[in-house]
């Protein structure tokens, strides 16, 4: 495949610039009035877990639990990384040895379908 | 900094490990596409957000609108927005260092930063600083050491991605166990799952955001009594 030079640059530049105003709005726009009440701290203390959640369900949105495998070994392996996570409190434990139980799920398991 | 640097380190180990397999995988699939490891440095150094990337993929193999790539990239990222506003406390008075953390703050930097208490000793800056420098070096090394790999062997990554996910589940738990009310954690998973169930994979993010904000908010009432009395672990349901 060939690379459109100008092209490939533009595209970079656009979604740096994007991604760069999403992360700087907030502190662009924080001494705005309704910034610096009561539900702006409110919502930085509770919002964390609540986005943390939706991450984990991002992360698995692809999962389809009406066709073949059913999102099992998606359960399989974030079941490993909660149990050993309660268990040994490391995350690098838990995040290998998750996700090398759903590579392993997935390569020589569950390949029928 | 060595000092901030070694105490920021440990912290950091499972965005390394997370960044370098994600990292590479993106690698892999850029070098696929024709695009060199010089592509994957400079993409990692400047746009640095993991998800996007791999949604920038699909725009780099076809033709997109240029207006479609920015207001994608608005959909796929505006969760950003939400991380700026629980960091606007902690980055105040971080005089140069700000502008860098603003740029710097990924999914997996955020959670870092908002669970991880800072070490005595260090100034909480540079520590953050550190943190979020760490990690973007090794998404970069990963994304490089990628683009470079694919050029000579190829193994079976096929749910390599599941990292990511991993990483997710592991903070999620640690709040959850160390939260005070776990009412906010079951309206970010009841938000995000209805969402999805109704609107699909592709487009769910925005609007489940939105009514977690919402949700918030209106039983805020209820919330915050919980973060006012130590040991509320007990009494919410």
């Amino acid at each position: 495949m060939t690379v459109d030079l100008t092209y490939s640059i533009v595209v970079v530049l656009i979604v740096a610039a994007v991604t760069f105003l999403t992360r700087a709005a907030p502190f662009a726009l924080q001494n705005r009035a309704g910034m610096r009440n009561g539900w702006v701290t409110y919502l930085g203390k509770t919002l964390p877990p609540a986005i943390m959640a939706m991450l984990v369900i991002y992360g698995l949105k692809n999962t389809g639990i009406l066709r073949y495998p059913n999102g099992i070994p998606e359960l399989i392996a974030l079941t490993v990384v909660a149990v050993l996570h309660v268990w040994k409190k490391n995350a690098l434990i838990s995040i290998l040895s998750g996700t090398a139980v759903y590579m392993i799920l997935v390569q020589r398991v569950f390949t029928g379908g | 900094m060595a000092d901030a640097l070694k105490k920021a380190f440990p912290v950091t180990v499972p965005v390394l490990l997370g960044y370098l397999f994600v990292g590479m995988a993106f690698g892999m699939l850029l070098q696929e596409r024709g695009y060199s490891f010089v592509w994957a440095f400079f993409i990692s150094l400047t746009v640095y957000a993991g998800s996007m990337q791999f949604v920038m993929l699909s725009f780099l193999s076809y033709y997109s609108g240029l207006y479609n790539i920015a207001l994608m990239t608005l959909a796929v990222n505006f969760r950003h927005v939400f991380y700026g506003i629980s960091m606007l406390e902690k980055f105040k008075g971080s005089g140069r260092k700000k502008l860098y953390m603003i740029f710097s703050l990924t999914d997996e930097t955020y959670s870092l930063l908002c669970s991880g208490s800072v070490p005595p000793g260090v100034d909480p800056h540079l520590y953050r600083f550190c943190v979020a420098m760490l990690n973007q070096i090794y998404w970069i090394t990963g994304s490089v050491v990628g683009a470079l790999a694919g050029a000579v062997i190829s193994f079976n990554t096929q749910g390599i991605d599941f990292a990511m996910t991993a990483l997710f589940a592991t903070i999620f738990i640690d709040q959850w166990q160390s939260y005070p009310t776990h009412a906010p954690a079951l309206i970010g998973l009841a938000a995000a799952l209805l969402a999805l169930f109704v609107l699909g994979p592709d487009s769910f993010v925005i609007p489940a955001l939105l009514v977690i904000v919402c949700a918030l908010l209106m039983f805020r009432e209820r919330i915050v009594p919980a973060f006012e009395t130590r040991g509320g672990e007990e009494r919410d349901g």
